[in-house]
């Protein structure tokens, strides 16, 4: 861990621009969606104040800074509100899916024989269909059992992302459990669980930081497609980006630009602020692409006192004591 | 080509690498002379840029890093070469064997596709025939037979594919060679072999062979002369029988006593590591681990001279046993050292 | 087509002070065939890691496993531990506490429970320690598992262990990485794990071997002393005859899985009698400017381990090698070639169009048949390689050797797979011995 947070803190260049371009982005929403209660004038699915209708598809003004949509939600509260639900889906998403693939990996990498190769075949599968079709799969199953809301949304996202994962970690474990001190964990007579805890762990993870957040850019445009789609996050539920989308497009064809604009804008945003993150991550974490910045080397002519010698210490005369 | 043709000739060489912070001066004021068919070892244990030297020599240095000084081959100046005539010298006169010969081969091309595109591109017009005898020729001379030309490197042994890669370096039949640990990850026979081939390819070929090992025992045995490197600079050279029967420099002498033979009576080893590169010490940079330093040694850089014997040393010590320098009383009182714990020690 | 081997004529490897006995050990590892084997079920080749080793390790002793690569000696101090599985044979430790314990036959838990009596010291130390544990975790480890131990206590025998071994002040060293030490520092480190147990066996894999001159000495002279502190029993496992010579009491010369010759080190170094043992005496670089690389060493190298030669597995290369020695077909590939580099270039074509196909002689066989056009030109030629070198060891293997068709027919004396027998203080594995000399 302390090797990570070293690391990260010394790159330069490139790579550190756009780690922080990225976190930038990525800190903005995450604080919208945080003070959410405080920052939205009005909830997600409030369509009255004081008993009043809000007007439909009104234009951005002072009193809607986003406008108002179709459905008579105020546009920014929308937009608020729905940081708040990409953010709650992509956390869980992305954590599930890390719960489940890297023991997963590090378990059958470590044990090997059929039931590896059986897992491997499971998990290889399961990577090469297409990930909407999965989800969206996974959401009709999972809509009678959990209803429409968060959970089951990220749920439905969590099956992709598994297979990345238990990949990653149970190749690198298949190679790690050849190093010469797992070898030796076992010549001091560390059982098989030890030897995964304290020796093959901290070894094999490296890359889970940078798919994990690749995977939660990935998975939050998976969620706004599911949305676009209905069948993502149920209006009921929560504000949705994705579902905003789907219902400003007919408006936005006859002229209204506003309420498809901005859930669009965010969407593309964050998922970029993610992306960003994941590559900067790449670049600092990944010793073979670091490129180190190296100071220009400036060697001091060779005088004649000091022929064949160092360079002068300060303080000492060339060859002489001080 | 008469023997005192000299092949390579350097002068106040360094090789310095950059850094985040200071640069690393892992080659410092290197000279010497090598004339050809003559086998010069160079040796020095792990982080005495002995390696560096070898390849900076041939101009293969990583990003970042800078040469200074005089490098002549024969009589180019080899520094202000312009690039493109540094490529053309290299393999057709200067050569370079490596240590994992695994690397140099490309698996997927058979061993004649190998000779065939070394001396295409070196020697433009060479016919079929010619390639195929250069080829079996060189295979010859290193033991491998010509039923295996059209074999791939992976079928071949660790031993036979380290030969197959000095086949390849001596088809061309450059005049200097380096030569970076060519058996260190070889066995002791198959090494002996090697050795021996190297050894004898200066009578058929008139190579200039620069030998780069940790092992004392290969210098002995195959080298005419030897070059002791200690934190970038040669501590001593000179011909290798006298180096090893009389060494002058503090470091040689206990690097021979710290060589574990079959002769050896009891375990010496030499206290402390070798500096960092990018800091050493002041003064004679061994002196924090020399058993001979003086008061001077911490303070002066010693200068390389010619000993009696007939080595050049570069040692206080030396050179006030030999009569070359006399110092004052107190420059002479012996150096009082920190006790060199574990700590420190390589 | 294998040889077999004969059963061995005396016991004296073996002693009555053991603690470790090695019988008729057996590590054969499956070589994965090719794609289509696998798919098929055809098993692949097997390679016989350890082929019939006997052996006795007396208590307090340093015994020497000296061998190149393919010899089987890395394969073999595994096999004591039990990190590899044996095939057939057994490997039986009589501890001082413990009484005697068949190692071979345990696993699992009851095999960890061995961890406190035999260790291991490793050839690369920087491969060898967690680079995510400190020095203080990493050798605290073993004591963590086997006795529970935490806190205070733990660090105390952490540091104890630490100051043995020489990495002192500790506190120096308790909280650093891997990666913050240097070669000496790190293998000392493994040490300390190694002893922290107080075992009775130390198995040491090539522990000097990479590091520098000026640092081996250092590290040996501390196992020495160890040794004598903590009534250890060393396995020196090494390629480096020179440093075998010093620390070693015994010496074990070992061939392609097999132990070629075992004695006392004076004995060995004084008058070593297997070719291979003179050859690695020969080989060994001395920094003795006088001396000059050898020439008369034997040629080629460590054959193919899943198919070894027949009879001697060193018989290709030896230079005193006799009619029962094992020649076959692949001898005489190696002859012809051996031939055709020797000779200009001018006669290979000819020659090899005549003798035709030689992968057939790669099959190990005791009669071979060379040449598909010309038997009289073919015979001659035969003929004429015997001439050029007429003490070369495989004609003394031939039996026969005539026209046959188009070609020319040879058979070979049937081979002898020779066991360690007894010679003056050492056992040999050879058919020259004993010699009348002993």
């Amino acid at each position: 861990m302390r090797h990570w947070v070293r690391t990260i803190w010394n790159t330069r260049g490139l790579a550190r621009w756009i780690l922080l371009a990225g976190l930038v982005l990525v800190v903005a929403f995450v604080v919208m969606a945080v003070l959410a209660p405080w920052i939205a004038p009005y909830d997600f699915n409030q369509t009255r104040v004081d008993g009043d209708k809000l007007p439909k598809l009104a234009h951005p003004s002072g009193e809607h800074w986003l406008g108002t949509n179709d459905q008579f939600f105020d546009i920014w509260s929308r937009v608020v509100w729905g940081a708040r639900t990409a953010l709650e889906v992509i956390v869980l998403s992305v954590l599930f899916s890390i719960l489940i693939g890297v023991p997963l990996g590090l378990v059958s990498g470590f044990i090997g024989g059929w039931a590896d190769r059986a897992l491997v075949f499971v998990m290889d599968s399961l990577y090469a269909l297409p990930s909407l079709l999965l989800a969206i799969v996974f959401s009709f199953l999972l809509r009678d059992a959990l209803g429409g809301g968060i959970v089951a949304a990220a749920l439905s996202l969590t099956c992709i992302y598994i297979p990345q994962y238990f990949r990653v970690v149970r190749n690198t474990t298949v190679s790690v459990k050849q190093s010469v001190y797992v070898e030796a964990a076992r010549a001091i007579g560390a059982p098989p669980t030890t030897i995964m805890r304290k020796y093959l762990f901290g070894n094999v993870v490296q890359s889970v930081p940078v798919i994990g957040t690749l995977n939660a850019a990935d998975a939050l445009s998976t969620l706004a497609a599911l949305g676009f789609l209905g069948f993502g996050i149920q209006p009921t539920e929560a504000s949705e980006w994705g579902y905003d989308l789907s219902r400003a497009l007919d408006d936005a064809q006859a002229g209204t630009w506003w309420p498809a604009l901005f859930p669009g804008l965010a969407i593309i945003l964050l998922i970029t602020g993610l992306t960003l993150v994941g590559e900067g991550l790449n670049e600092t974490l990944n010793p073979s692409l670091r490129r180190r910045r190296l100071v220009p080397v400036r060697m001091p002519a060779m005088g004649p006192s000091d022929h064949y010698g160092a360079l002068p210490t300060p303080g000492r005369g060339p060859g002489g004591r001080p | 080509m008469k023997p005192e043709d000299v092949v390579i000739t350097t002068e106040d060489l360094r090789v310095w690498y950059g850094t985040a912070g200071d640069p690393v001066r892992a080659v410092d004021g290197v000279s010497f002379e090598l004339r050809a068919g003559e086998i010069l070892g160079l040796v020095g244990e792990s982080g005495c840029g002995k390696s560096t030297l070898g390849r900076g020599l041939l101009g293969l240095m990583p990003d970042g890093a800078e040469r200074d000084g005089r490098l002549l081959f024969r009589d180019k100046d080899m520094l202000t070469l312009k690039r493109r005539e540094q490529i053309a010298l290299r393999g057709r006169e200067l050569g370079l064997i490596f240590q994992e010969p695994l690397t140099r081969l490309n698996p997927l091309m058979r061993i004649s596709e190998h000779f065939s595109e070394t001396l295409k591109a070196h020697e433009r017009g060479i016919t079929k025939d010619q390639i195929e005898h250069r080829s079996l020729e060189a295979l010859r001379l290193m033991g491998i037979p010509p039923t295996r030309y059209k074999a791939f490197p992976h079928e071949f042994s660790g031993g036979m594919r380290q030969r197959l890669m000095i086949a390849l370096t001596l088809v061309l039949r450059p005049s200097f060679v380096v030569a970076d640990e060519p058996t260190t990850a070889l066995d002791v026979l198959v090494e002996a072999q090697i050795i021996r081939m190297l050894h004898d390819l200066r009578d058929t070929y008139e190579t200039s062979l620069l030998l780069i090992t940790h092992n004392l025992g290969i210098i002995a045995e195959a080298c005419d002369r030897v070059a002791v490197m200690y934190a970038g600079r040669i501590v001593e050279i000179g011909d290798a029988k006298t180096v090893f029967r009389d060494p002058q420099h503090p470091y040689t002498r206990e690097l021979l006593r710290s060589t574990i033979s079959l002769r050896t009576t009891g375990l010496n080893y030499i206290e402390g590591a070798p500096p960092d590169l990018s800091d050493p010490p002041p003064g004679c940079r061994f002196h924090p681990r020399c058993p001979d330093a003086m008061e001077v040694c911490a303070v002066r850089v010693p200068e390389p001279r010619q000993q009696p014997n007939g080595s050049r040393t570069e040692c206080w010590a030396a050179d006030q046993a030999n009569g070359l320098v006399t110092l004052t009383e107190d420059e002479r009182i012996p150096l009082a050292k920190e006790v060199i714990a574990v700590a420190d020690e390589a | 087509m294998p040889t077999k081997p004969e059963t061995p004529t005396t016991g004296t490897t073996t002693g009555t002070d053991d603690v470790v006995r090695i019988s008729d050990l057996d590590v054969h590892f499956a070589l994965q065939g090719s794609a289509l084997a696998r798919l098929l079920g055809r098993r692949g080749r097997t390679v016989k890691a350890i082929d019939g080793v006997n052996l006795g390790l007396r208590r307090g002793e340093v015994l020497g496993l000296v061998g190149e690569s393919g010899s089987g000696k890395t394969t073999l101090g595994r096999a004591v531990l039990g990190l590899v599985p044996s095939t057939a044979g057994s490997i039986t430790y009589h501890g001082r506490d413990r009484g005697e314990v068949v190692v071979s036959e345990l696993a699992g838990r009851e095999l960890r429970r061995l961890r406190t009596d035999m260790q291991m010291v490793f050839q690369d130390p920087g491969a060898a320690l967690n680079p995510g544990m400190t020095i203080e975790e990493a050798v605290g480890h073993p004591l963590v598992i086997h006795r529970g131990l935490k806190g205070e206590e733990l660090r105390g025998r952490v540091a104890a262990a630490l100051e043995k071994v020489g990495l002192a002040p500790v506190e120096r060293y308790l909280s650093k990485y891997p990666a913050d030490l240097s070669g000496g520092q790190k293998q000392r480190a493994v040490i300390a794990r190694a002893i922290i147990l107080e075992p009775e066996v130390v198995i040491a894999d090539e522990p000097v071997s990479m590091l520098d001159m000026s640092v081996r000495a250092k590290i040996l002279q501390l196992m020495l002393d160890l040794k004598d502190e903590l009534q250890l029993t060393y396995v020196y496992i090494t390629h480096d005859l020179a440093s075998a010579k010093y620390v070693c009491d015994r010496i074990a010369i070992m061939y392609l899985g097999r132990i070629v010759e075992i004695g006392p080190t004076q004995e060995i170094f004084d008058n070593p009698r297997h070719p291979y043992t003179q050859a690695l005496l020969k080989a060994i670089p001395e920094p003795d400017p006088d001396r000059m690389v050898p020439r008369d060493l034997p040629r080629g190298e460590i054959p193919d381990a899943a198919e070894p030669p027949l009879g001697c597995s060193f018989h290709p290369r030896c230079p005193q090698a006799v009619a029962e020695c094992g020649w076959e077909s692949r001898d005489l590939r190696a002859l012809l070639e051996e031939h055709w580099t020797r000779n200009p270039e001018a006669t290979y074509g000819a020659e090899r169009d005549m003798v035709g196909d030689l992968d057939k002689l790669d099959k190990p066989e005791l009669s071979a048949h060379v040449g598909t056009k010309d038997a009289a030109g073919t015979l001659a030629l035969l003929n004429r390689i015997k001439a050029e070198k007429p003490d070369e060891p495989f004609w003394r293997g031939v039996e026969t050797l005539e026209e046959d068709g188009n070609g020319v027919a040879i058979t070979f004396t049937e081979p002898t797979d020779p066991a360690l027998r007894r010679a003056g203080g050492v056992d040999v594995a050879c058919v020259l011995y004993p010699d009348p000399a002993d």
